[in-house]
C-alpha cells in the first residue's frame, strides 16, 4: 500500500506481575505459554508491532489468552503498556508516542479518534442510564453541551444500527446480547472517529443476530471508511470482515498478511493447525 | 454524658486538624478535603459534618445562628445550637445580620451576608460524582483530570426523562472555573447566593469525613447545556402570607381552615424581620 498507516504500532508489551531473575531478560527467558512459572508474571502482550491503513480492517486471531484483548485495551488506554509506542498519523498527533501523552490527552484521543466495542458490553455501556444517554455520553465527553444535538445524533446512530425509535429512551439492560452490542457500536460512531476497535463483538450471540451484526460493520466500513482491528478468535468473522490478519500466538505475532493468504495457504505450523481444524 | 472541658468541645489538636483542612478547602475552592471526622454526641448525617466546622472556628465573640431547612426553631437547630453555647458560653441569635456564624441545613438565608459573616452548610453527600461512580479512587481521578462528563451527563438523562434538568436541591456548581461541588441540598434559588458570596462559605460532610469550601467573591456557576438553561423555581404571583414577601422562597401550605393553598417564607426568621418592619413602619405612621 502506498498510503500512510492511521495508526503505527511498534514493540508493544504488556506484562502483568514485576518478572523475576529469570524472565526479566527477553532473550533467554523460558515460559510457559506466557507466563513465567518461576515468578508468576503474565507477558499478555510480547512486542506486537503493526501498522494500520485507512479504510482497511485488520483481523487479529488468536485463542483464548493470546493477548488479544489485552493488546486493544492498551491502545484505547484502559491498560498502561509496559513498554511500547504507537503513532496516530493526524496533524495534532503526528510523531508523538500516545502512549507517553498525558491522561488528559489520552482521553481527548478515546473522545476524538477512536471508537471502543467492548467484548462484554457492561465495559461499554452504563447498562441503568438510556440508550441516548450512552451515546450522548462519547458526545458530552467530546465537549458537546447542547441536548437537542446530540438526541438528533444519537436517534439518527441509534436508527442506523436498528433499534427501535420507541426503545431509545429504554436502558440497554432491558435490551438482547445483540441489541446491546448495536447499541454500543453506535457510541462507538458517535464522534465519527477515524479508528474504530471491536473486541469479539459476535462472541456469544446467536448465529443469526452474528450475520445481522457482521453485516453491520461491513456497511460502516464500506460508508465511511472507518479503519477498523476487529479481534476474535472465530476464523469464520475474521474472513468475513478483514482484509489483513494477524495470528497473536502467547502474545506474539506468530504470521501476518492478506486475509486469503494467511487462510488459504498458512505458514506458521500453529495457523495450520488452526485453519485446517476448521475446515 | 461526662464533662467535657474543653472549650468548644474538642481539645486544641482536633481543632487545628479541622482547621488545617479549612485552609486547603479555602485555598482550593470547591476541592473536597478529606478530614478525620469524630465521633460526636449527635448522630452522623445530622449536621456533624457542619458542627465540627462551627465548633472548630468558632471564638467567644462570635453570635451564633443554626438554621434547618429555614427555621431557627427545629430540634435539630436547637440541639446544635444547644451543644455549641454549652461548650462555648458564646451569644446565639435568630437574626441573620447579627451573627458572625451561620450554621445552616439546606437554606442560605435570604438576607444576603457579608464579609464579616462565615456560613457552614451542613452536607449529606459532598461527591457529585457518585451516583455516575461508584469509586472514590475514580471520582478523585475524575476531578484531578476536570472529566466531568458523569454530571453532565446525569443532566442529560434527566432532560430525556423529565423534559428538565430535575435536580430540586443540589444542583451541580462549577467553582472557580475548575472543581465541580455539591452545593449542599439547598435549593436551585440560593444557588445564585453562591456567586461572589461575600461571606465565607464552608460545607462540611460528617458521615463521608470532607470539607470544602467557597471563598469570598468566588465564581460560581450552575451547570445547565446550551439550549436548557439553569433555572430556579418560581414563585410567580405567590406572596407569603405572613409578610406579603415575593422574591423570597416560599413553602406550600395547606390553610387548615379554608383548604386552600397558601404560601410562607421557607427562612423564617427573614420573615418575622419584615413583619417587625411592617409594624414599625405602622408604629410611626400612627404617630406620625
Ligand atoms: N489483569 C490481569 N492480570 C493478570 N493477568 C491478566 C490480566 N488480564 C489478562 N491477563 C492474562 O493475559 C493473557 C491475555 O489475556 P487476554 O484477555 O488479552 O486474552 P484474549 O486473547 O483476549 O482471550 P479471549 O479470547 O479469551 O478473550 C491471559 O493469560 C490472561 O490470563
Ligand atoms: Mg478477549
Ligand atoms: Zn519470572
Ligand atoms: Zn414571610
Amino acid at each position: 500500500m502506498l498510503e500512510e498507516p492511521i495508526l503505527q504500532v511498534r514493540n508493544l508489551r504488556k506484562q502483568f506481575g514485576t518478572g523475576c531473575m529469570e524472565c526479566a531478560e527477553v532473550e533467554t527467558r523460558k515460559l510457559e505459554k506466557n507466563f513465567c512459572k518461576n515468578c508468576g508474571t503474565v507477558y499478555a502482550c510480547q512486542d506486537i508491532s503493526f501498522d494500520l491503513y485507512p479504510g482497511e480492517i485488520l483481523g487479529i486471531v488468536g485463542e483464548s489468552g493470546s493477548g488479544k484483548s489485552t493488546m486493544m485495551q492498551c491502545l484505547y488506554f484502559d491498560n498502561e503498556v509496559s513498554s511500547g509506542e504507537a503513532f496516530i498519523n493526524t496533524p495534532e498527533l503526528v510523531s508523538n508516542n500516545v502512549f507517553e501523552l498525558s491522561a488528559q490527552k489520552k482521553r481527548s484521543i478515546r473522545n476524538h479518534v477512536y471508537g471502543m466495542v467492548y467484548q462484554n458490553p457492561v465495559h461499554g455501556l452504563k447498562m441503568n442510564f438510556s440508550s441516548v444517554g450512552n451515546i450522548a455520553e462519547k458526545l458530552i465527553a467530546a465537549g458537546n453541551r447542547n441536548v437537542g444535538q446530540m438526541e438528533a445524533t444519537s436517534k439518527k446512530l441509534l436508527e442506523n444500527v436498528h433499534i427501535p425509535l420507541h426503545r431509545m429512551k429504554e436502558e440497554p439492560r432491558n435490551f438482547s446480547g445483540g441489541m446491546q452490542q448495536r447499541v454500543q457500536i453506535a457510541k462507538a460512531l458517535s464522534n465519527n472517529p477515524p479508528i474504530l476497535f471491536l473486541d469479539e463483538v459476535t462472541t456469544g450471540l446467536d448465529l443469526s443476530v452474528q450475520a445481522n451484526v457482521l453485516d453491520l460493520i461491513k456497511v460502516i466500513q464500506r460508508d465511511l471508511g472507518i479503519s477498523m482491528i476487529v479481534v476474535s478468535h472465530d476464523l469464520a468473522v475474521i474472513r468475513m470482515l478483514a482484509d489483513r490478519t494477524i495470528v497473536l500466538l502467547n502474545g506474539k505475532i506468530i504470521e501476518e498478511g492478506l486475509t486469503d493468504q494467511v487462510l488459504e495457504d498458512p505458514q506458521h505450523e500453529y495457523t495450520q493447525q488452526l485453519v485446517y481444524s476448521l475446515l | 454524658m461526662k464533662t467535657n472541658t474543653h472549650f468548644a468541645f474538642f481539645d486544641e489538636g482536633s481543632k487545628k486538624e479541622i482547621r488545617r483542612a479549612i485552609m486547603k478547602a479555602v485555598a482550593i475552592p470547591g476541592y473536597q478535603v478529606p478530614f478525620a471526622s469524630r465521633e460526636m454526641p449527635i448522630a452522623r448525617g445530622w449536621g456533624t459534618g457542619g458542627l465540627q466546622i462551627t465548633l472548630s472556628i468558632i471564638g467567644k465573640s462570635d453570635v451564633l445562628k443554626v438554621i434547618d431547612q429555614g427555621a431557627d426553631e427545629s430540634v435539630n437547630a436547637v440541639s446544635i445550637k444547644k451543644l455549641v453555647h454549652e461548650t462555648t458560653g458564646v451569644e446565639l441569635t435568630e437574626q441573620t445580620n447579627k451573627a458572625s456564624v451561620i450554621q445552616s441545613r439546606h437554606r442560605i438565608p435570604e438576607v444576603a451576608l457579608t464579609e464579616d459573616q462565615i456560613i457552614v452548610l451542613q452536607v449529606p453527600m459532598p461527591e457529585p460524582l457518585r451516583k455516575v461512580e461508584a469509586s472514590e479512587y475514580m471520582t478523585k481521578r475524575m476531578h484531578a483530570e476536570d472529566d466531568y462528563s458523569g454530571v453532565w451527563l446525569m443532566l442529560f438523562e434527566q432532560i430525556m426523562k423529565y423534559g428538565k434538568t430535575a435536580t430540586s436541591a443540589d444542583h451541580p456548581v462549577y467553582v472557580n472555573g475548575r472543581y465541580v461541588m455539591a452545593p449542599s441540598p439547598i435549593p436551585r434559588f440560593d444557588n445564585s447566593k453562591l456567586h461572589q458570596s461575600e461571606a465565607l462559605i464552608l460545607l462540611g460532610a460528617g458521615r463521608e469525613k470532607k470539607i470544602y469550601a467557597v471563598p469570598p467573591y468566588t465564581n460560581v456557576e450552575s451547570l445547565a447545556f446550551e439550549d436548557y438553561p439553569f433555572s430556579v423555581e418560581v414563585f410567580e404571583g405567590k406572596h407569603c402570607h405572613l409578610c406579603g414577601s415575593t422574591d423570597v422562597f416560599l413553602d406550600e401550605l395547606i390553610d387548615p381552615e379554608t383548604g386552600e393553598t397558601i404560601h410562607q417564607c421557607n427562612d423564617t426568621s427573614y420573615c418575622i424581620e419584615q413583619l417587625n418592619k411592617k409594624a414599625e413602619a405602622e408604629v410611626q405612621t400612627s404617630y406620625a
